[in-house]
């Protein structure tokens, strides 16, 4: 297979480049991708582990940066599931049946994409904020959802909002509702139509969704940055951790943090990578 | 005709689903997003140009949209010519070439961001050698393109990427066997045909940067009126407790994003109707 | 122009497409290659329009008018080429689809906008479209873009005309409306021109000459007549039309028909009875000459042609066809034992022609 390096690959006649073309290329796309990609991950390992295994070692299992980590993986366990269910419900109602004002509806879902990080925490600290509109009546109750988990929780769980779902709904109007019909007139009942034939059906559009959701869930900085108050050892994510340290010139512990996300980035591709192609083979 | 909501189905679940859709798209999003809009109309007219118009304010417009733009434009060049390595070009490992693309989506934005300011840095890795022949990146405008950059780099390459896939090569062999060189075959059937998911890939990039946080910051420098980003300046003004200040700013950034999309949308349905096969 | 191949082959990997194919179209004839699927047709006339590359060879050659053309690339060859799916640009509208091939010519040959623009309508008169040159190809039906993807490649004024499988994407009454068109057209114009079909109908109703491939060779050169009547090969009478086989062996110089024989796979010393279903009369009695017997399974009668099912010795399926007419004389009924007559026919031993006696 060595001989096809570089040559194009459709090999008709006429058609193609000449060969030092395909060099040149092949030198921008790569020269491209070396500098603004991997570079950028080759850094942050090599920051990481500049100072030695067990330094690293060290500063992850710190104190505060396992707390961070806690706090990580609990608005992740909140955030997937929660819009997991709405990925589901809102397919099932989007994707099956035909009604007015659908496309308003869909429009809508894909907002908090249009929304830019800082603005979506913003819109939480206007609502639940001391000076926001439920404020003074949370205050009240002693309350706290804004520099306390269940803001970064809500700002998290706005910004992965449309992952599963728009994953979902393309998926299951192209299928159709053949299926479930035959389903339902074998005798199936909704719920077992559902989870026998809708399901599978969707397993790997639904499982593309949950990787997508979850590695934003993680890793969002800027929504959480506004809403979490940065009180160290309490409300501080990973990201939040890792420009803590970065801004107390600890770059050694910033990117020691930085290189777990960064892992749980390859991990994402990887398993992107796998589900992309079963998709295509099935 | 009489008015029917929706079309009679045999599947169950239906106003349970929707329902259930409704509530949570209200609570979720719609209810904090109108938050924004009543707030920014506590502010009225004036109070809204005041915040936009303060040259603080502005420069940061400026600042954010001119270097989106840039990075944008950077994209679509080098994303087009990505895009037609991984489809036309036989290379080994281009599998794994074509997964690391994703990367900028699938790393956090902090952690994006200090290792662009670590490498740009005066006595990074790159920094060090663009310093040596006179080019400063780290807390300069040309540093916060270089983020947006990152950023926004696989929006046109997954644009671009499947079109030129699905591009029957039977119009390449007609455009040739009617006598066009390779040259005019690319400027005159190629390209053109790709424009659509150029402009969409544009597009998206440069909606994702004006909004970019994270992987800004780092290398910015967050100098006012000089390299300070939108973002930021909303940020900055909620520690004061400007909220009238962040929500105008904000405002003004997510009208500019909706306006985009609805951009995009237009074009995507105008260039549908004409160049479907 | 004509055109003569030499010592044409292609391979891809291990599958031989083309195996060593010599042949000459002549000038301003229209020339059907007719093949199933696979058959090597269309690579066949890839390589002649130079979007394909033949098996470097040194005898094998392309000559246009005695001059080879085996280098020169698809886009210094002149060759009008029509794409099974049109291929048209659906970012140019129809006049610019058609005024491509003049605007892409070098600078010195390059015609003026005003010449382009006479040529490009009267192409438009020529295809019968004069109307709708402002329209995007996603606006035109199917058979539309057929003759605007003609009309494209005529702009360049070809020098042979090269049709992949034109009517293929069409359902079926335009491409019979179109298929006549395309005669007409090759009266006015007599342009060299080659097309692939899969579609004997099409092969024998177009056609001036019709070149019949199978397995990358080819079975027989000749006009519709002599393909239809005076099959070469036993291929080329299956290909064209329906045909029923009745089995038999070769024993001491003459092919036996008249009994019942094993069906064993092995085609050694085995013989086959081709006749066409109109071909066979039906007989009540074996008569004096040979007859087959059979029994008759189904009859219908609804459409222009009586459709008679017959099951003979070895348990396989004969079809008869028979006029309205000549059907009410026969007084088929069914069950009934009967004896097939064939008026014409012709025996084909080990994969070859039989010229010996045979005996039915």
């Amino acid at each position: 297979m060595f001989i096809n390096i570089l040559r194009s690959t459709d090999k008709r006649p006429g058609l193609n480049p000449p060969l030092i073309v395909n060099m040149a290329i092949t030198v921008i796309a790569l020269g491209f991708l070396f500098m603004f990609v991997i570079m950028p991950l080759i850094i942050v390992l090599k920051e990481a582990f500049s100072a030695g295994l067990s330094l690293w070692w060290a500063s992850i299992t710190e104190k505060d940066a396992l707390s961070a980590l806690r706090l990580t993986l609990l608005v992740a366990a909140i955030a997937v599931p929660v819009n997991l269910v709405f990925g589901l419900a809102a397919s099932w109602a989007l994707a099956k049946f035909r009604f007015k004002g659908k496309s308003l509806i869909i429009t809508l879902i894909d907002l908090p994409f249009a929304v830019s990080p800082v603005v979506s925490g913003l819109i939480y600290v206007l609502l639940f904020g001391l000076h926001g509109w439920l404020g003074p009546w949370l205050g009240e109750h002693d309350i706290q959802i804004i520099f306390a988990v269940p803001g970064i929780v809500l700002a998290t769980v706005f910004v992965t909002f449309p992952f599963i779902a728009r994953e979902l709904i393309p998926l299951m109007s192209e299928q159709g509702t053949d299926e479930e019909q035959a389903a339902l007139s074998l005798g199936a009942s909704g719920w077992q139509t559902f989870r026998r034939v809708t399901l599978p059906n969707i397993k790997w559009g639904l499982m593309y969704g949950i990787i997508l959701c979850n590695a934003r869930a993680m890793g969002e900085f800027g929504a959480v940055s506004v809403v979490s108050g940065h009180i160290r050892g309490e409300t501080n994510t990973l990201p939040l951790q890792v420009e803590v340290l970065y801004n107390e010139y600890n770059f050694v512990a910033a990117f020691a943090v930085a290189s777990l996300l960064a892992g749980l980035a390859l991990v994402t591709l990887v398993l992107k990578s796998i589900v992309e192609w079963k998709t295509k083979h099935g | 005709m009489s008015f029917r909501f929706k079309e009679s189905s045999v599947l169950p679940g239906f106003g349970l689903s929707l329902g259930y859709t409704l509530l949570y798209l209200g609570l979720i999003v719609l209810l904090p997003l109108s938050a924004l809009v009543v707030k920014s109309s506590e502010l009225g007219f004036g109070g809204f140009f005041k915040t936009i118009l303060d040259p603080r304010v502005l420069a940061s417009f400026k600042l954010t949209f001119g270097a989106s733009l840039v990075a944008a434009a950077v994209n679509v060049v080098f994303g087009t010519i990505v895009a037609w390595f991984l489809v036309r070009i036989n290379f080994p490992g281009k599998r794994v070439i074509d997964a690391i693309v994703d990367l900028p989506f699938a790393l956090p934005t902090a952690v994006s961001g200090i290792a662009l300011a670590m490498l740009y840095s005066p006595n990074g890795k790159l920094g060090i050698f663009l310093q040596s022949i006179g080019i400063k990146v780290a807390f300069t405008q040309l540093g916060i393109t270089v983020a947006l950059i990152f950023i926004g780099l696989p929006f046109v390459i997954r644009t671009v990427q499947p079109a030129l896939e699905e591009m029957d090569r039977e119009l390449e062999e007609a455009a040739s066997s009617l006598g066009a060189s390779r040259t005019q075959t690319l400027t005159k059937v190629i390209l053109p045909l790709l424009m659509p998911p150029i402009i969409t890939g544009f597009t998206l990039a440069f909606a994702r940067a004006v909004g970019e946080y994270g992987s800004v910051i780092f290398i910015a420098g967050n100098m006012p009126m000089k390299t300070e980003i939108a973002s930021l300046l909303i940020i900055t003004k909620l520690e004061q407790y400007d909220y009238a200040g962040a929500t105008a700013i904000a405002v003004a950034m997510l009208l500019v994003s909706l306006a985009l999309i609805l951009l995009i949308n237009l074009f995507q349905s105008w260039s549908g109707k004409h160049l479907i096969r | 122009m004509s055109i003569i191949l030499r010592n044409i082959s292609k391979t891809f990997g291990d599958f031989h497409a083309l195996k060593n194919i010599n042949i000459e179209f002549q000038s301003g004839e229209l020339t059907a290659l007719l093949g199933p699927s696979g058959s090597g047709k269309t690579t066949l006339l890839r390589i002649v329009a130079g979007l394909e590359e033949a098996d470097r060879n040194a005898n094998a050659d392309i000559l246009f008018d005695s001059q080879t053309v085996t280098s020169s690339p698809v886009n210094r060859r002149q060759v009008g080429f029509v794409f099974q799916h049109y291929a048209l640009f659906r970012h140019m509208t129809v006049f610019e689809n058609i005024a491509f091939g003049l605007r892409v010519k070098p600078r010195d040959q390059r015609p003026s906008k005003q010449d382009i623009k006479d040529k490009v309508n009267e192409l438009l008169r020529l295809v019968q479209m004069e109307t709708m040159a402002g329209r995007y190809p996603s606006q035109l039906s199917g058979g539309q873009r057929q003759r605007i993807a003609l009309a494209r490649a005529l702009a360049i004024e070809p020098k042979v005309l090269l049709l992949d499988e034109p009517f293929g994407a069409l359902d079926a009454q335009v491409r019979a409306e179109l298929r006549r068109w395309l005669r007409k057209l090759h009266d006015t114009l007599h342009v060299t021109s080659i097309f692939v079909t899969h579609d004997q109908e099409e092969a024998l109703e177009v056609a001036d000459r019709i070149v019949v491939m199978n397995r990358g060779a080819i079975e027989q050169i000749g006009s519709p007549n002599e393909v239809f009547h005076c099959p070469a090969t036993e291929f080329v009478m299956q290909f064209l039309g329906d045909v029923n086989v009745f089995h038999g062996r070769i024993e001491s110089d003459s092919a036996i028909f008249n009994e019942v024989v094993p069906l064993t796979e092995g085609r050694e010393n085995t013989a086959r009875l081709l006749v066409r279903p109109h071909d066979l009369t039906i007989q009540s009695t074996p008569g004096a000459g040979p007859a087959l017997p059979a029994k008759v399974y189904r009859v219908l009668t609804a459409g222009p042609i009586v459709k008679v099912e017959l099951i003979d010795r070895h348990n396989r399926l004969i079809q008869v066809h028979l006029s309205h007419d000549s059907y009410n004389h026969t007084m088929v009924k069914l069950h009934e034992e009967v004896y097939l007559v064939p008026r014409e026919s012709r025996v084909y031993a080990n994969n070859d022609a039989w010229t010996g006696a045979y005996v039915i």
